[in-house]
């Protein structure tokens, strides 16, 4: 478990090892507290889309999932990336409801930021992951949080170096988009020196 | 005839969607390691866009503006679902090494944003040829990542032996690197500088500008 959870925060980094929401990332990475809004909002959805989607593949997807309804031979495995969006947009569209009712200064730090995530490759992303890999539900609860937690990281140590970046003197035509293709290059290098790493 | 053309040329290098929009680069580099990856995942996109933008084209004054997102959505996951039906009935092996990827065509930004901006106002035919030329700029950037990644990480390009490995007696020690993750931003990073250079239209303007105080003037 905590194996799974190490390997989906650094080895297994949505962003760096698998460039999955990019848009987002390469978007509202330019000021440090935006990345941390964006990065705390998909913590958030991730952990519990990746669960809720692992319930509905197995109770409603996979093959024979629906033997509890007479019908043992129907496999409706090709219905699941319309169903995962379907799914992550409705999620996000109540989590911003309940925030908003509940939590209003969380909702007018984050609310922004929700809509964003509705159509993020990432969360799509992770959920396609859990079930390619055939996660349970424990390993898929983890697996959500760790490949958010990942993904805020990575958004999080780009706004920063950005930040700074912005005072730099860059070549004319590798300012903006270019340098911060390199700059991600170099982070999802360093990155990389955590395979094999392990706590335990 | 001419103008039609501009349409599908536009989006190569002028207004590249990738290079200049920043749009759908979530997905795009993951299968640049290998040529024949990036062909395969370049043309489904492209035939999924064609005739997404074709088909919302065709509808575009029977959908309501309020829910024309979801129809969209609906409409592009529809036909990425059967793309990646057709790829796993018909080209299998190459479906499992695109894991993933293929579906994630759904979330591409580049297809929702062509719809969205282009074929949501405007006739079939011109969406559709909108539509091929995004495509081909995708297409395009992706395909030259792949070629440097492949070439110089595998020695190979669309399996074929170009530079002789040194495993194999040659001279040529590939670089491992190229196969990784970091080297696909870094190469991508260098293309926009190159595109930027080229079309210094395209250069963003500065956030920060040095404050220079007015020199004063000695009477």
């Amino acid at each position: 478990m905590i194996e799974l959870f190490q390997r989906a925060i650094f080895e297994e980094n949505l962003a760096l090892s698998f460039f999955l929401g990019m848009c987002t990332y390469l978007a509202v990475s330019k000021r440090l507290d935006t990345a941390l809004g964006v990065g705390v909002a998909l913590i958030l959805v991730q952990s519990i889309s990746v669960p809720l989607n692992h319930l509905l593949h197995a109770h409603l997807l996979s093959a024979g999932a629906l033997t509890w309804l007479g019908l043992p031979d129907v496999d409706l495995g090709f219905m699941r990336l319309l169903t995962f969006i379907g799914i992550v947009a409705g999620l996000v569209q109540v989590i911003e409801m309940l925030l908003d009712r509940y939590m209003p200064g969380l909702y007018r730090s984050l609310g922004i930021y929700l809509p964003l995530l509705a159509i993020n490759c990432a969360i799509i992303g992770g959920s396609l992951f859990m079930v390619e890999r055939q996660y349970d539900l424990a390993e898929s609860a983890v697996y959500g949080v760790g490949t958010g937690i990942g993904w805020a990281l990575a958004i999080v140590t780009l706004a920063a170096i950005r930040e700074r970046l912005r005072y730099a003197d860059i070549p004319k035509g590798l300012e903006g988009l270019g340098m911060a293709f390199i700059v991600t290059g170099l982070i999802s290098m360093a990155f990389s020196a955590f395979v094999g790493v392990r706590v335990i | 005839m001419l103008k039609s053309l501009q349409v599908i040329t536009d989006p190569l290098l002028d207004k590249n969607p990738v290079s200049v929009h920043i749009l759908g680069i979530c997905s795009a580099l993951a299968v640049t390691t290998s040529v024949a990856t990036a062909l395969t995942l370049s043309l489904a996109l492209i035939v999924v866009l064609t005739v997404a933008a074709g088909l919302i084209s065709l509808i575009r004054h029977h959908i309501p503006t309020s829910i024309r997102l979801i129809v969209q959505i609906t409409i592009i996951a529809s036909l990425v679902i059967v793309a990646d039906q057709l790829l796993q009935a018909f080209a299998y092996e190459m479906s499992q090494r695109l894991s993933v990827f293929v579906s994630l065509i759904a979330t591409n930004c580049i297809v929702l944003g062509r719809t969205e901006a282009f074929a949501l106002h405007n006739r079939p035919m011109p969406s559709m040829l909108d539509a091929l030329g995004n495509g081909a700029g995708y297409a395009l950037v992706l395909l030259v990542v792949a070629s440097i990644r492949e070439l110089f990480g595998a020695g190979t390009l669309l399996g074929y032996g170009v530079l002789p490995l040194v495993a194999d007696g040659g001279w040529y020690q590939p670089m491992r690197l190229m196969l990784l993750a970091p080297s696909a931003f870094i190469i991508l990073g260098l293309l926009v500088w190159a595109v930027r250079s080229l079309r210094p239209v395209q250069q963003e303007t500065r956030e920060f500008v040095p404050y220079e105080p007015e020199r004063q003037v000695q009477p």
